[in-house]
């Protein structure tokens, strides 16, 4: 193990160059209702499977892992959406999950943020029209961005997050 | 020797070249089968409903065969195959949720899938509007002393599917868990019916999404039995090469992560750079990390490139240097192997009963894997070893997992040496003829099995798609016996079943 920590130590990050935050005009009015003092430069994050394939949640792993390492920009999943700011919701909503889905949005405090990731999660993807779907994740509850992809790549979702972080960390608009 | 046995008589060589026949059969041999079920003589792998016939999919592992037997409508029900035998009780609640079919006198008649919120009831069979609002889901009564219960989820704390389970502890030891799934079930074999072969592939691909290139494999099985197409060599050794790409990057994605729920995050940091070398290394030469709609009825959508061949022997290279000191790491960290060795053991009677296949069957015995034992093209030719131990808990399916990635490694290797030239891509007649064919591919859990019937005009009649998870999430249910509540996250991910794949 030793050998381990020492080549950890010594070797050169595999990290890479964080991605330039996506450019999203539709974040702006959410996001006046910001208060940076309240969340600074970091954002808890908790994930919901609302009716994926699995193949989101694969590429959301991927974020933790050494090349993206999301922690660094003060990111990091939390376990209990009272705990979040950020609910990040994969999967077209099924109807067995669309309760859970909002109350797990009701449970977590304001201000939040909702982001969609994927396509299914941005209108129900190929699932759509099925008895079993109630479609996007914004037929539920209110989508502050929505990040496509089939699954959308750990690079795609680390820039709708960090456009998110910019934002949050802007001065909340007066008014 | 119950005479069910000669029904199923379908070699290899037989059904993935040509459509699957089917027996029909009448109730006493129906019930026959069970009998042969609950006696070991057969395995159960699949049992679903098409219209008001019942099918079901049966495996003689000592000889290599397999065969369908199908009974006819008997007036909305069926013999309960779960009263004989338990791994079909799931099945048969999902039969009833889908289709309406009743299976009488079945030990459980609990819906599983449906939870009372489609606003529809049997999608598949008679569709009716319900308007019956959700009731609340009996669990199984628990009685006893100083017994307490703990629900978890439908929404867990990580990453992960949604799914409910319902512990009853007595002080931290699990004495009963209870799962209930269904959440996120999309409708999947609804949606595909009456679609065209393009959309089977699509929904096929989306089933469980870590196992995309094993489950549209298995659909262009399907099709191609159904409709006798020849493969080109050259698209079944990329295909091969794919479904052990996928397989590498998912045990080596689980091994890092198993060590993870037993506290040892440097495992999954190690492991997590090796698996993200995989995808990329995917998305370089196919186009798509998880290579999804590459595998197309026919051959494959993508060539692999001069250039990509490579660059997956760098990969395999840097692999075959690097994971021998994450094993060597593993196997010296008592502190790990204290959380793995004798932690959730799976019992070799159960896993043969319920015919657990992939890594949970192989690590209790069940000296079973469909690319050996019902081989299909490529891996005929190919050369590799099925690892098989007994021991059965979490530290033997990691192990086994271990093996499994060295295997893939070679197999890559041995694909990228030997790759043929020619198409990658057959054409797909049009039948003229309602016809059906199997699929059964090894994916990195299991055996995953595809199911199609085909009208005249080649559309989707009916597509049955059976994930592993099917017969590993009951034994879950088991193994956590007498663990420690704290375990069952380690438990768990060394099931890792797909919640997806078993919901659709
Ligand atoms: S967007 Fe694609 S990967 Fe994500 S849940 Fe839907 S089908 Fe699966």
């Amino acid at each position: 193990m030793h050998r381990f920590l020492l080549e950890g130590l010594l070797g050169r990050p595999l990290t890479e160059k964080p991605p330039v935050p996506a450019d999203i005009e539709e974040l702006g009015a959410a996001m006046a209702k910001a208060a940076q003092t309240r969340l600074g430069r970091s954002l808890s994050i908790r994930q919901v499977d609302a009716g994926s394939c699995n193949g989101c949640e694969l590429e959301i792993h991927a974020l933790n892992n050494a090349y993206y390492d999301l922690e660094r920009f003060g990111l990091h999943f939390v376990a209990s959406p009272r705990h979040a700011d950020v609910l990040l919701v994969t999967g077209p909503v099924t109807k067995n999950m669309a309760e859970a889905l909002k109350r797990t949005y009701d449970a977590t405090p304001d201000p939040k943020w909702v982001v969609a990731a994927g396509d299914c999660a941005a209108n129900g993807g190929c699932f759509a029209g099925s008895y079993a779907v109630v479609g996007g994740v914004s037929e539920i509850v209110p989508v502050d961005l929505t990040i496509s992809g089939c699954p959308p790549t750990p690079t795609a979702l680390l820039e709708g997050l960090l456009a998110i972080l910019e934002q949050s960390a802007r001065p909340a608009k007066a008014g | 020797m119950t005479s069910i046995l000669v029904h199923v008589d379908q070699l290899p060589t037989a059904f993935r070249t040509a459509p699957m026949p089917r027996h029909r059969v009448d109730a006493r041999q129906w019930n026959q089968a069970g009998e042969a079920l609950a006696a070991g003589e057969l395995t159960l792998l699949g049992l679903w409903a098409h219209g008001a016939t019942v099918h079901m999919a049966l495996l003689d592992q000592a000889a290599n065969r397999i065969g369908i037997v199908s009974l006819g409508n008997r007036r909305g029900s069926f013999p309960s195959i779960g009263r004989l035998h338990a791994p079909a009780i799931r099945l048969e609640r999902t039969i009833a949720d889908m289709s309406g079919l009743e299976p009488e006198d079945a030990p459980d008649s609990r819906p599983w899938l449906d939870h009372g919120r489609w606003g529809v009831s049997h999608p598949l069979g008679k569709l009716e509007t319900s308007w019956a609002k959700a009731k609340p889901y009996p669990f199984l009564p628990v009685e006893g002393e100083s017994l307490h219960q703990i629900p978890v989820g439908p929404v867990h704390a990580g990453i992960i599917e949604p799914g409910h389970f319902r512990f009853t502890a007595q002080g931290e030891t699990v004495v009963r868990l209870e799962a209930r799934l269904g959440y996120v079930h999309k409708g999947i074999e609804k949606l595909i019916q009456g679609g065209d072969l393009e959309r089977g592939m699509t929904l096929a691909g989306r089933t469980s999404g870590d196992s995309t290139v094993a489950c549209q494999w298995a659909y262009a099985q399907a099709v191609e039995a159904a409709l006798a197409v020849k493969v080109p060599a050259r698209a079944l050794y990329i295909r091969a090469i794919m479904a052990e790409l996928e397989r590498l990057a998912n045990h080596l994605g689980d091994f890092g992560a198993i060590c993870n729920d037993a506290a040892f995050a440097m495992m999954l940091a190690q492991a997590g750079v090796l698996r993200e070398n995989v995808l990329r290394a995917a998305d370089t030469c196919f186009g798509h990390r998880f290579m999804r709609d590459c595998v197309v009825p026919g051959g494959v959508s993508r060539d692999l490139t001069a250039e990509g061949v490579a660059t997956l022997q760098a990969l395999v290279a840097a692999i075959r240097e690097r994971f021998p000191k994450l094993v060597a790491l593993y196997d010296n960290t008592a502190s790990l192997l204290d959380r793995t060795v004798a932690t959730g053991y799976l019992k070799p009677e159960l896993a043969r009963q319920f015919g657990a296949g992939g890594f949970v069957g192989r690590a209790s015995g069940r000296d079973f894997d469909v690319r050996r034992n019902l081989a299909y093209a490529p891996y005929d030719e190919l050369a590799f070893e099925v690892p098989a131990r007994d021991d059965g808990d979490v530290n033997a399916r990691v192990w086994i997992r271990i093996e499994e990635i060295r295997q893939s490694l070679s197999l890559i290797g041995q694909c990228l040496v030997s790759l043929p030239d020619g198409p990658v891509r057959a054409e797909i007649p049009v039948a003229g003829e309602p016809r059906e064919g199997i699929g059964l591919v090894e994916g990195f859990r299991g055996d995953i099995l595809v199911w199609l019937a085909l009208d005249a005009k080649g559309r989707i009649a009916r597509c049955h798609l059976r994930d592993p998870s099917w017969f590993q999430w009951p034994l879950l249910e088991a193994v956590i016996e007498d663990n420690i509540v704290a375990d069952f996250p380690l438990c768990n991910k060394s099931f890792n079943c797909s919640y997806s794949g078993h919901d659709l």
